[in-house]
């Protein structure tokens, strides 16, 4: 049991082989007396989306919390472009160029898109709002995310679908030049059409080159937009690799039991040919 | 998306995701301004917004037109609509406007300021004995600072308490509407004491004129069209520059009728005024020094509110604190100032009311408990949301016009013994009555808890 919960270490297969983007080596957390996080090694490559799975429990807020700032990590370290960074808050993340889009979306109903996009980060001319700037970047974001369904992006958060919200969360996330953008279940409250939208969504995001990671609970979802797939078991990262050498039997089984019976997991041959 | 071809998105792109299932809400939950390109569409975007319940400032002002037109039939001799009846009104008004303002900003925190009452009066009194303090010889500006900043202080202090301890806001205003309407009397000088203005002394009359003394209605006139000149051309330009810049903008019809209500409103209040209201022997005409005074109040907090940052994180404090935080608000630093602008701008309503009772505070005028609930009944009556994060400044304005006309015509009345009752029962009715409209509009919007 314990062999095959150990991660394939040095044998990680980082999509054309160059360094990640962000990079988590031996990752420990713990919470009092509770272990959440056992040694984590991730790989989050640029240009592909990861898919984050596990059961309940199994660690995956913790991880994505950790990642984005909210929790420090009791061992290991992350890497950033290659180099060794301390992400000690929401900012420092920010910083990075890692954003991250929790599942309740931290929007104000009452404010409209535009607020809710520069939430923070207003722009200032002559110590006031400078709204119409605000308003045409707003557009100009939304505009080549080809989120384009809203009627107006002065109407209130209020007004929108659910998935119209999920996008605007989104587009608040990349507008600010960010590398690593993390999606909590960002389809988990959504219906079919607006999940499709979505969906969308976030292969446009890896079409411009940024990293995605995406949690899930919903296969059908990660199959259809992960380049790589991650799965976590009970605080360990149980394997991890191309969304290829996968498939929903053996990512259930990785993430109920920690082990695919039969079919251990073996780094495809070919792992460069993938993304 | 839905009936009306002539309503299309702003923005349309190669390839668009329609999410038909949600166009019905959209299409009511919209400001009409935002997708009318012509008048026509403005008003059938406005009815549709009116039929699920979004009704904006509409209810205040049908109510005041309802109050205006019942109290002047049911008033001895229809003395109601009177000139100077309306002026008084307007001057007992301003008090209401002021406070409700204040609470306003505390109010779109989604929280409360139960002590506004009590802090005005003791504001009041601070600036009225300041400027009679045998020996210091307080100039009439700074006086009026000094209880400003006194007041900020006492509301920074609750928020305090709010915004870093988080006992609930209604808790801690509570303690402080107790503990400061005791504080007013012993600063007063005992139960049956009053504080007076002298107003042979030309620095306390200044504080008396601030809301009895008068403007030549020819001064009246010139200020108004430059208010009106001012208001029309910002709004022009600030329409025709997003329109330059490719932005949606309000047709230019509704700039026309938005700028023609302002000055149709401007002048009835300065023609009001204009009429003597004094006898044949000694006329007496004018407008109230404090009619400019409130609309240099509502101008601030409308900016504040509108325009900065400081305004924008009060609102989405309202909307969603947590949302707020994640943004890097500094959420408690923002409730502390809210609680401290409040107070001070209370302070200065307190003056206004010191002011409207001819310079005079006595217990009997100053009844901290009454004001406060007229303030909140303003702001909500007004149109600002009990929940957090809906209202403007304006809302306070009509509220408080409302709430005065409700105090002063029953008092007009002269029921004897089932007047000082109808000054409690009507206005809570209009508050309960105000308070539906502003749940049944959220519920109407879906605003609430939808994730």
């Amino acid at each position: 049991m314990t062999e095959v919960n150990e991660p394939p270490k040095g044998a990680i297969p980082n999509g054309d082989g160059a360094e990640p983007l962000l990079k988590l080596r031996g990752i420990d957390k713990h919470f009092g007396p509770v272990q959440a996080l056992y040694g984590v090694d991730l790989d989050l490559p640029a240009g592909q989306v990861t898919g984050l799975c596990g059961d309940n429990g199994a660690g995956k807020s913790v991880l994505t919390r950790t990642i984005a700032g909210v929790h420090q990590p009791d061992h290991g370290q992350i890497y950033f472009q290659g180099k060794p960074v301390h992400i000690r808050s929401a900012r420092d993340a920010s910083a990075l160029g890692i954003e991250t889009v929790y599942q309740d979306l931290a929007l104000a109903d009452n404010l409209d898109i535009v607020q809710n996009m520069f939430l923070g980060r207003e722009k200032l001319r002559r110590g006031l709002l400078d709204e119409d700037s605000m308003e045409k970047t707003a557009a100009e974001t939304l505009s080549t995310l080809r989120v384009t369904t809203v009627r107006s992006i002065r109407q209130p958060v209020a007004s929108l679908s659910g998935g119209q919200r999920q996008s605007v969360a989104v587009a608040k996330a990349v507008m600010w030049n960010s590398k690593l953008v993390l999606l909590d279940e960002p389809t988990a409250a959504l219906g079919v059409v607006q999940t499709r939208s979505v969906l969308d969504l976030i292969k446009r995001l890896r079409d411009r080159g940024l990293a995605v990671m995406v949690i899930s609970h919903n296969l059908n979802d990660v199959f259809e937009v992960a380049d790589r797939i991650a799965v976590l078991y009970l605080g360990r990262m149980v394997v991890q690799g191309p969304a290829a050498d996968f498939d929903r039997q053996s990512v259930v089984e990785y993430m109920t039991t920690g082990t695919a019976s039969g079919r251990p997991y073996e780094p495809s041959a070919s792992a460069s040919g993938e993304g | 998306m839905t009936a009306d071809p002539g309503e299309t998105p702003a923005t349309t792109s190669a390839r668009t995701v329609d999410l038909t299932e949600d166009a019905k809400v959209e299409a009511v939950d919209i400001p009409p301004e935002l997708v009318a390109q012509s008048l026509g569409q403005y008003t059938r975007a406005w009815l549709r917004q009116l039929r699920s319940g979004n009704s904006g400032v509409l209810p205040v002002v049908a109510a005041i037109v309802i109050v205006a037109v019942v109290f002047e039939i049911i008033t001895p001799e229809h003395a109601f609509l009177r000139p100077s009846n309306l002026v008084f009104i307007f001057g007992l008004s301003t008090v209401y406007m002021v406070l409700a303002i204040a609470e306003t900003a505390v109010l779109l925190l989604a929280e409360v300021d139960l002590s506004v009452g009590a802090v005005a009066l003791i504001g009041g009194v601070i600036a009225f004995k300041l400027v009679q303090q045998p020996g210091a010889n307080w100039p009439w500006w700074l006086a009026l600072l000094a209880a400003l900043v006194i007041c900020g202080a006492i509301g920074a202090a609750q928020g305090v308490l709010t915004a870093i301890l988080r006992i609930p806001s209604f808790v801690v205003t509570l303690a402080g509407f107790l503990l400061f309407s005791g504080i007013l009397i012993v600063i007063l000088g005992g139960a049956d004491s009053s504080v007076n203005l002298n107003t042979s002394d030309p620095n306390q009359n200044i504080i008396y004129e601030m809301v009895q003394g008068l403007i030549s209605p020819v001064v009246g006139w010139i200020v108004l069209v430059v208010l009106v000149v001012a208001y029309g051309a910002s709004l022009w330009l600030r329409t025709t520059s997003r329109r330059r810049q490719g932005l949606t903008a309000p047709p230019l019809a509704l700039i026309a009728i938005r700028i023609a209500l302002v000055a149709i409103i401007g002048a009835a209040v300065v023609i009001i005024c204009s009429v003597n209201r004094g006898s044949a022997l000694k006329s007496v005409t004018g407008i109230p020094w404090v009619i400019p005074i409130v609309l240099v109040v509502l101008g601030i907090w409308t900016l504040v509110l509108g325009r900065t940052r400081f305004g924008r994180y009060i609102y989405a404090i309202g909307g969603n604190p947590e949302a707020a935080r994640r943004a890097g608000v500094n959420v408690p630093g923002i409730r502390i100032w809210a609680f401290a602008l409040c107070s001070a701008t209370a302070a200065l309503g307190g003056i206004l009311l010191g002011s409207f009772f001819f310079g005079e505070y006595s217990t009997n005028t100053a009844d901290p408990g009454q004001l406060v609930l007229y303030s909140i009944a303003a702001a909500v009556i007004g149109g600002v949301s009990l929940f957090g994060g809906r209202g403007k400044a304006i809302h306070g304005i009509l509220g408080g016009l409302l709430i005065g006309s409700i105090a002063y015509g029953v008092s007009l009345l002269s029921l004897g013994s089932l007047s000082t009752p109808l000054e409690y029962i009507l206005p809570g009715a209009v508050l309960l009555a105000a308070v539906l409209i502003d749940v049944l509009s959220r519920r109407g919007s879906g605003g609430v808890n939808r994730v």
